[in-house]
């Protein structure tokens, strides 16, 4: 005998009540799964990290980018990224270091359990976004080296290939593109090196296959397609540094109380948004950092 | 610029035929060239939800366009000059104001979208930031021009409205100026401006020898 009882199942414990509200993003994010062959999705851990903030749109953070060397508008990098080639990938460590290597894409991915960071990153242009990374932290990296006593400050290279870099044809900026960091930043626990966007392999024109993030920090800094990491005594030459010294300086953490020469960077307009809102020391991450700078002028040393 | 005027007020020959005929040519034409310069306007209307910085794209957008009505204006003269055909003229002061029309929601985009009415923040913009001081003042310089830009006023200010629009080519130098000082990096679009105002400049200074 079939015996018909009243459901004591609330649908929000089917679905909870979160994915049932984000479910357009995540049919954005089943399509690009679907629309790229090379996604593979990542396991990555929640960490404390993490941003409270609403993440950008997949569409957002992979359609509006600064990638110079894929042309200057920042609908550019989506449009010509698909040409490179991200598999094979190495990257030569070295340097002031005891045990100098070139790691492969792959390698590097096992150092250490990928995470999720959600984190926010600030413009120097004055507009931000919120975007989940996925990746290591460098620091988990740098202790596979053994730096010496002698590293003080960690240097970064991006791929220097014109053929599938076409902007490296043009003279916008001095190819490769290069940042780099103090060994205290590069080691703080929240820099990272990104492999993943939203669970995914990191679109092209994000920086894949492996790019820094140091959220603190206006986003050029956290150079994209990284080959070289080297790590030295002296502070390495920076490409937007070398290009406007009075612009951009080598520590550029993110100040709203220092300008830009030609704008403010008091205020900031998150993506999607139309008010500005305020723009906060380190973006918003100074009690994690804020003590990497004590003592310094940041006004000097912007 | 003495004979520009006369040009404007040269009187149409005759009611009927030919003269008539040449009178439905001229206003057809311009509301073609009106609708014309309504389309980047369309455009942006278009565009507008699916940008990623929509209020970074209007501002650019109505920015690039009040610049392109810049150097079309000024290329009325030049190219009247070299076809000798007169009635170039009558389309020049719809330029003009289209011109104005888009220097207006460049403005208040900035205003009202970026800056939010905050004038503060505006204000210190105009002192401290040159290109921002540019663009204002340029924008500033045009609306004198918009306002004289009617046969009323013509007559009025007899020769001093050519003078007073000569102001036209610091408009633009200061337009072109602004867009320059803006740029980041990559000086390639602003320089393609400059380049054409330079040769609309060059060729009026070669013209006057």
């Amino acid at each position: 005998m079939l015996i018909l009882q009243r459901s004591d199942i609330l649908p929000s414990e089917i679905t909870p009540q979160s994915v049932f509200l984000n479910r357009r993003q995540l049919m954005i994010a089943a399509a690009a799964l679907l629309a790229s062959e090379a996604s593979a999705a990542f396991k990555a851990q929640p960490s404390h990290f993490s941003t409270k903030d609403a993440p950008n749109s997949l569409k957002q953070i992979s359609t509006y980018n600064n990638y110079y060397e894929f042309g200057t508008d920042k609908s550019d990098p989506a449009e010509n990224a698909g040409k490179l080639k991200t598999r094979p990938w190495s990257i030569t460590v070295d340097g002031e270091v005891g045990k100098p290597r070139v790691f492969s894409i792959d390698e590097l991915l096992k150092l250490a359990p990928l995470e999720e960071r959600i984190y926010r990153l600030r413009c120097v242009e004055g507009w931000s976004m919120v975007i989940p990374w996925v990746g290591i932290p460098l620091a988990s990296l740098l202790k596979q080296i053994a730096p010496t006593s002698r590293a003080r400050y960690v240097a970064f290279e991006t791929l220097h290939d014109p053929q599938q870099m076409p902007g490296q044809l043009t003279r916008s900026l001095q190819w490769p593109y290069r940042e780099g960091l103090r060994i205290d930043e590069a080691m703080h626990p929240l820099t990272l090196l990104a492999v993943g966007l939203y669970g995914e392999v990191l679109p092209n024109q994000n920086g894949a296959p492996l790019r820094l993030v140091v959220p603190w920090k206006y986003g050029f800094k956290s150079i994209k397609a990284i080959v070289r990491i080297r790590l030295q005594e002296n502070q390495p030459a920076t490409s937007w540094n070398l290009a406007a010294p009075n612009e951009y300086g080598f520590y550029s953490n993110v100040n709203p109380d220092v300008d830009h020469p030609r704008w403010s960077q008091t205020k900031e307009r998150r993506i999607g948004e139309i008010l500005k809102r305020p723009t906060l020391p380190f973006n918003g991450y100074a009690e994690q950092v804020a003590s990497l700078y004590k003592g310094m002028d940041l006004r000097k040393l912007f | 610029m003495k004979a520009n005027e006369n040009m404007l007020q040269m009187p149409i020959p005759s009611q009927y035929g030919w003269g008539a005929v040449q009178r439905m040519a001229l206003n057809w034409s311009k509301q073609l060239l009106f609708l014309l310069c309504l389309l980047p306007l369309a455009r942006m209307a278009l565009l507008f939800n699916e940008a990623v910085n929509p209020i970074e794209f209007i501002t650019r957008s109505t920015g690039t366009w009040t610049l392109v009505g810049l150097l079309l204006t000024l290329t009325i003269t030049p190219l009247r000059q070299i076809t000798g055909w007169n009635r170039l003229l009558q389309y020049r002061r719809m330029l003009g104001l289209l011109t104005f029309a888009y220097a207006v929601l460049h403005f208040t985009t900035y205003l009202w979208l970026d800056q939010f009415f905050d004038l503060t923040a505006i204000l210190k913009d105009i002192v401290k930031r040159p290109f921002i001081t540019l663009g204002f003042a340029a924008f500033i310089l045009l609306i004198p021009l918009a306002l004289t830009s009617n046969n009323a006023a013509m007559r009025q200010l007899k020769r001093n409205w050519g003078r007073l629009h000569r102001l036209i080519y610091l408009i633009a130098v200061l337009g072109v100026l602004h867009y320059v000082w803006l740029v980041k990096k990559d000086l390639t679009q602003p320089l393609i401006y400059a380049a054409c105002l330079a040769l609309l400049l060059a060729w009026r200074v070669w013209r006057r020898r």
